[in-house]
C-alpha cells in the first residue's frame, strides 16, 4: 500500500525559474550593490565563489493588509510565569520585543530594512557585465583566418576509405538487392536441395531439369548482381568551415613611473582586473601580457607589475613598441583577438608625444579589437594631461580607441560600462 | 527471550536507513496505527528528497508543483542563505494534505529519525488531514495535486500568452490580497423543491403556533415611516453585489469591471490556493499536537515490543524533547507558544483526565474526566476542533499551571504593560479565553470587508476595516495593498477604518486611483 519514492535523483534547482524572477525583480537593487562591491572590495575578492548581497527590502516586499504594532490594546497570553501578580505593572520591553508583541510578528518574518541573500559568482558577473559588449567579438575578416574545423556535411560518393558510412553504404546495397531481385542465398539452398532430393530418387526427371535450369538462371543472376556495387558506397563529407577565434590576449600598458602613486595603481588594477574577468566571460581562452614602463618597457609578471617599484622618466612609446614586439613574437593577430588597456596618470615627455601618435595610427590601432585608455588620478581636475591630448587626436579618428578619466574608486565599475556598452544601448543608464 | 529472538524482531539497527528497512518501518507503524490506535488515513507515499530539494520545497509553501512568482525565489534565498550560515535547520519531514498523503522525509535523517518522521507524518497528520472537519469541509485532498498542475499549466500558459510581467503584476496584486481570499463560512447550497416544500411548512407551522393578532396594528413600511431612499438604494445594491463581502479575490473575481478572463481565472487560482492552506493556518496547534502525540505513542510502543532497541528509543527521546520544549517567556530562545508543546501537553492533559481525574478535573470536564477513554476523546478532538475551540474546551487549570501561564495587556498609549491575569482561580477561565482568542485567525486576521460600490458614479469601490481594540493597520503596507487593489479594480478605492464598538469612522485613508491599471483603455 505504502509508495516509497526516491527523489534525490530529480532535477535539484526547481525553483531556479523563480530565483531568476527574483533577481530580475531586485536587479536595481542588485546592481547597486554590486557597484558597491566594486568600489569597496579589493580585486581577489570579486574573483571568489560567490558575493553576499545585501539590499534593501523596499520594493520587494509584500504587502498585506496587517495590523499595526503603534495602535489599540492587545492582550499576550505567555508561558513561564515567575513572580507576577494580577494588577503588576511592567516597563516596556526595549523595542517591543521580549515579554511584548512577539505573539504576532509579520507573516512572513520580514520587517528587517535588509534583505540578504548570496549570489553565485556567475549570477553576480551575469549582473555585474549586463548589457555589455564587446567591440568586435569576432574578428572582422574573417578569410584571413587560418584556422579551419571540418564540419559535417552530409555524404558523398568518393572519399577516404576511413571515412566510409557502412550504414548508408548498407542500405544502399540492400534496397538495390531487393529492387533487382537478386536471388536470395536461402533460395538457391532450397533450389540445391531439391535438386539434391529429386536426383537421388530420380523419380521426376521433368521436374528434376527444370530445375537445374532455374538454379542456372539464378546463379548466374546472382552473379551478374553483386551485393555490393560501387554505386552503393557511401562517404562522410568534411567540409572546413573557417573558426571564429575564441582566444584573446589583453595586452596591460601600464605607467610605472615615480609619478604613479599607490592610489592611481590600485585604480588601473581594478580597471585591469575588471577587463580580465569581462574577456574571460566571452572567450574560451584569455592570455594577459603585462607591459610597464618608465623611459624604458618591459613585459613583466603580475605581481612586479603591480608591486615592484621602478623609477625612471616617462617615455610612452617604448611601451608601445614592446607591446607590438610581444604581438608579433606571440600572438598572431589572425589567432588572437586583441585589446589592449592603458593606464597611466598621463605623463609623458612632451618630446615623445608625435611619436606616439604615429605608432598608435600605424601600429597599434590597426591591430587592436579595442584600446581603452584610463587616466588615474590627474594633477588638475580640468587641465589635460600631455598624454590625454596626444590620444585625443587619434581617439577622434579611431573608433577603437575610447578614453576615460577615473579618479575615485567607485568610478571605476561605472567608468568600465561606460567604455563597453553598445553604442546604441548609451544613454539607456544602467 | 533469547538473544536471537530479540533481534529477530528489531526492525532495524545502526543509523543507515535502505528502502527494506523503511518499507518494513511503515508497516510496524502502520500495524500500530492502524490496530491498536485505530487512525483512519489516506494511502501513504513517503519521497525521499535531498536538503536541496527540501529548501526547494520550503519555497514553494511546501507544495511539490506550484506556478512561478518572484517571491518564492526571495524566500528561496533567504532560506538557502539562512540555511548555510546554520541559522535554521530543516525540518525533518514536509506532509500535504493530499491522497496519497505525500510526506518527504530527508535523506539526512537517521534511521530513527525515519522512523519519527513515519509516525509523526504519514500517520499522526494524515489522520488529522484525513478526519478533522475543516480539512473535510474545505480542502480536496484528492483533487488538490491535479489543480495545482493545471494551476501551473494555466499560469504558464498565460505568461506566454500575455506576457511575463503582466502576469507577474496581476500574481503580486492578488498575493497581496491572499489573507483576503478565503471564505470563512461555508456558503449555503441551493435548496432543492422537496427541501423548499418542507421549509415553507415549518415556516407556516411556525407562524400558526405563534400567531397574535397584535402584530397586525404595528404599522409596516409601506403604511408611513418607510427608510430614507438612498439607504434604500444602497440596500439594494449591496444586495445586487452580494455585499458586504470579505473575500476581496472573490469579490474581484466576480465583480471587478474591467479584468480580462484570464485575470479573473488567475485570481481564482490564487483564491483556492488561498482556501486550501487556510485550515492548516487555524489547526497549526491541533494538527502538530495530533502528529506529535501519535509519534509519541508509536515510538513508545515500538520500544514496548522490542522492536527499535534502547539507543534507537533514546534518539527518538532527544528529538522528541527537543521538538516540544517551550522556553519561559524571558528565555533567550522564546519566539512564541510552540504549537508541537501546546498540542501535545493538552491531548497529554485529556489523556490523564480520562484515565485519572482529580476532583478539580470532574469540575472542569464532567463529560470526559475519568471516562477510561482517552483514544476516543482524542479523535473527537482531533475531528471536530480547531485550535481556537480546541483550546478553550480542553485547556485544563493544571495545564496552565504547569506552564505558568500569564496574560499581559499591552496598550500603545500605556508606557507600561500590565499583567492582568495569571495561574490562579481568578485567571483560569481568563487566560484560556485570551489563549484561545490568539489562535482565532478570525480575532487575529484584519476585519476587512468592501461595503459599497458606486456603479452609477465614479465606480469607486469602498472597504472598511472593523477596528477590534483600537489596533489601525499598518499605513505602509496598507497603501501598498490599496495601490494593488485599486489596480486590480481599475478606478479609485477608498479604506475607512471604523470601530466596531462604537460604530465611529476612526481613520480614514485618502483614494487611492489605480496607478498602473491591469487592464489598458478605458
Amino acid at each position: 500500500m505504502v509508495n516509497i519514492i526516491d527523489r534525490r535523483l530529480n532535477p535539484k534547482d526547481k525553483s531556479l525559474a523563480n530565483r531568476q524572477r527574483f533577481l530580475r525583480r531586485a536587479k536595481r537593487q542588485v546592481l547597486d550593490a554590486v557597484r558597491d562591491a566594486s568600489a569597496k572590495r579589493s580585486v581577489k575578492d570579486m574573483r571568489g565563489e560567490g558575493e553576499q548581497i545585501s539590499i534593501p527590502a523596499d520594493g520587494l516586499g509584500e504587502p498585506s493588509f496587517r495590523k499595526g504594532s503603534d495602535s489599540g490594546a492587545r492582550e499576550h497570553v505567555l508561558p513561564g510565569n515567575k513572580e507576577y501578580r494580577v494588577g503588576d505593572v511592567i516597563p516596556r520591553p526595549e523595542g517591543g520585543g521580549g515579554g511584548g508583541g512577539r505573539g504576532e510578528g509579520s507573516p512572513d518574518g520580514e520587517g528587517q530594512d535588509e534583505f540578504q541573500f548570496m549570489v553565485s559568482r556567475d549570477e553576480f558577473l551575469d549582473l555585474f557585465f549586463e548589457n555589455l559588449a564587446l567591440p568586435d567579438l569576432v574578428k572582422k575578416d574573417l578569410k584571413k583566418t587560418e584556422r579551419f574545423a571540418n564540419q559535417r556535411a552530409g555524404y558523398s560518393v568518393s572519399g577516404s576509405p576511413s571515412n566510409l558510412n557502412l550504414t548508408r553504404t548498407m542500405r544502399n546495397s540492400l534496397s538495390r538487392r531487393i529492387a533487382l531481385r537478386r536471388p536470395k542465398r536461402e533460395a538457391l539452398r532450397d533450389l540445391e536441395l531439391e535438386i539434391d532430393r529429386l536426383e537421388r530418387s530420380g523419380s521426376d526427371p521433368e521436374r528434376l531439369r527444370a530445375l537445374v535450369e532455374e538454379l542456372d538462371r539464378q546463379t548466374r543472376r546472382a552473379r551478374q548482381i553483386p551485393w555490393i556495387d560501387p554505386i552503393d558506397i557511401r562517404f562522410n563529407r568534411f567540409e572546413p568551415v573557417p573558426q571564429p577565434v575564441s582566444q584573446a590576449v589583453m595586452f596591460c600598458l601600464m605607467d610605472v613611473s615615480g609619478s604613479m602613486t599607490e592610489d592611481m595603481k590600485d585604480l588601473a588594477k581594478r580597471f585591469f582586473m575588471l577587463l580580465y574577468l569581462f574577456l574571460e566571460r566571452r572567450y574560451r581562452h584569455v592570455d594577459v601580457v603585462f607591459i610597464r614602463h618608465t623611459h624604458i618597457a618591459q613585459e613583466v609578471d603580475e605581481e612586479t607589475f603591480f608591486y615592484s617599484r621602478e623609477t625612471g622618466g616617462t617615455l610612452v612609446s617604448p611601451a608601445l613598441d614592446e607591446m607590438y614586439r610581444v604581438q608579433r613574437d606571440r600572438y598572431p593577430e589572425e589567432r588572437w583577438n586583441i585589446y589592449a588597456a592603458q593606464a597611466s596618470d598621463g605623463d609623458n615627455t612632451p618630446a615623445d608625444n608625435p611619436r606616439v601618435i604615429q605608432t598608435m595610427r600605424e601600429t597599434i590601432l590597426p591591430l587592436c579589437q579595442y584600446f581603452a585608455y584610463i587616466e588615474v588620478g590627474g594633477q588638475g581636475l580640468h587641465m589635460a594631461s600631455d598624454l590625454w591630448r596626444a590620444y585625443e587626436k587619434v581617439a577622434s579618428t579611431q573608433p577603437v580607441m575610447a578614453m576615460r578619466r577615473v579618479r575615485r574608486r567607485d568610478e571605476i565599475f561605472p567608468v568600465f560600462r561606460e567604455l563597453f556598452t553598445p553604442v546604441d544601448k548609451l544613454g539607456a543608464g544602467l | 527471550m533469547t538473544r536471537l529472538e530479540e533481534s529477530a524482531r528489531l526492525l532495524y539497527r545502526g543509523a543507515d536507513w535502505d528502502y527494506d528497512k523503511l518499507k518494513r518501518v511503515h508497516d510496524a507503524v502502520e500495524r500500530i496505527a492502524h490496530e491498536e490506535l485505530g487512525l483512519d488515513t489516506y494511502p501513504n507515499q513517503i519521497e525521499v528528497i535531498s536538503s536541496e530539494q527540501m529548501l526547494d520545497a520550503y519555497s514553494s509553501l511546501g507544495m511539490p508543483l506550484f506556478y512561478r512568482h518572484w517571491s518564492f525565489g526571495k524566500h528561496f534565498a533567504r532560506d538557502e542563505m539562512h540555511y548555510r550560515k546554520g541559522l535554521t535547520g530543516l525540518a525533518y519531514e514536509i506532509v500535504i494534505n493530499s491522497s496519497p498523503c505525500i510526506s518527504y522525509v530527508m535523506e539526512e535523517n537517521t534511521m530513527t529519525m525515519q522512523t519519527l518522521v513515519i509516525a509523526h507524518a504519514a500517520f499522526g497528520h494524515n489522520h488529522f488531514f484525513k478526519n478533522n472537519q475543516l480539512f473535510r469541509t474545505w480542502t480536496d485532498a484528492e483533487g488538490i495535486l491535479d489543480y495545482l498542475d493545471f494551476a501551473k499549466g494555466y499560469i504558464t500558459q498565460c505568461e506566454e500568452r500575455y506576457g511575463v510581467q503582466a502576469v507577474e503584476r496581476l500574481l503580486d496584486a492578488a498575493h497581496a490580497l491572499m489573507s483576503h481570499g478565503v471564505h470563512r463560512f461555508p456558503r449555503k447550497g441551493r435548496l432543492n423543491l422537496r427541501q423548499e416544500r418542507e421549509r415553507e411548512e415549518a415556516r407556516r407551522q411556525y407562524l400558526e403556533a405563534t400567531f397574535n393578532d397584535l402584530w397586525r396594528t404595528v404599522p409596516t413600511p409601506e403604511s408611513g415611516g418607510s427608510a430614507p431612499p438612498e439607504l434604500q438604494a444602497l440596500d439594494a445594491r449591496q444586495r445586487r453585489l452580494g455585499l458586504p463581502e470579505e473575500n476581496l479575490l472573490y469579490f474581484l473575481e466576480k465583480r471587478a469591471p474591467r479584468l480580462h478572463h484570464w485575470q479573473r481565472e488567475v485570481l481564482r487560482i490564487v483564491r483556492q490556493v488561498a482556501q486550501y492552506f487556510y485550515p492548516q493556518k487555524q489547526t497549526k496547534v491541533m494538527n502538530e499536537g495530533c502528529a506529535t502525540t501519535v509519534h509519541y505513542s508509536i515510538m513508545n510502543r515500538l520500544h514496548q515490543s522490542g522492536q527499535i532497541d534502547d539507543g534507537a528509543y533514546l534518539e527518538f527521546l532527544h528529538n522528541h524533547t527537543n521538538v516540544v520544549a517551550q522556553p519561559d517567556f524571558d528565555d533567550p530562545r522564546f519566539s512564541g507558544i510552540n504549537p508541537y508543546a501546546l498540542g501535545f501537553d493538552i491531548l497529554q492533559d485529556i489523556k490523564r483526565i480520562c484515565e485519572s481525574p482529580t476532583d478539580e478535573d470532574r469540575r472542569w470536564f464532567p463529560d470526559i474526566a475519568g471516562n477510561q477513554d482517552p483514544l476516543g476523546t482524542w479523535k473527537h478532538a482531533w475531528a471536530e476542533y480547531r485550535d481556537e475551540s480546541f483550546i478553550q474546551q480542553f485547556l485544563s487549570p493544571r495545564l496552565m499551571r504547569q506552564w505558568r501561564l500569564f496574560r499581559i495587556h499591552n496598550d500603545a498609549e500605556d508606557p507600561d504593560l500590565e499583567v492582568t491575569a495569571i495561574h490562579d482561580d481568578a485567571g483560569y477561565r481568563e487566560l484560556r479565553q485570551s489563549l484561545a482568542a490568539q489562535y482565532d485567525l478570525a480575532r487575529q486576521e484584519v476585519d476587512l470587508q468592501v461595503v459599497d460600490v458606486d456603479l452609477v458614479g465614479d465606480r469607486k469601490l469602498i472597504l472598511e476595516h472593523r477596528v477590534v481594540d483600537g489596533v489601525l493597520l499598518d499605513s505602509a503596507s496598507t497603501l501598498q495593498v490599496l495601490r494593488h487593489l485599486a489596480n486590480l479594480w481599475g478606478y479609485g478605492v477608498i479604506l475607512l477604518e471604523r470601530d466596531a464598538r462604537s460604530d465611529r469612522v476612526v481613520n480614514e485613508y485618502p483614494e487611492v486611483e489605480p496607478d498602473d491599471p491591469l487592464v489598458d483603455g478605458a
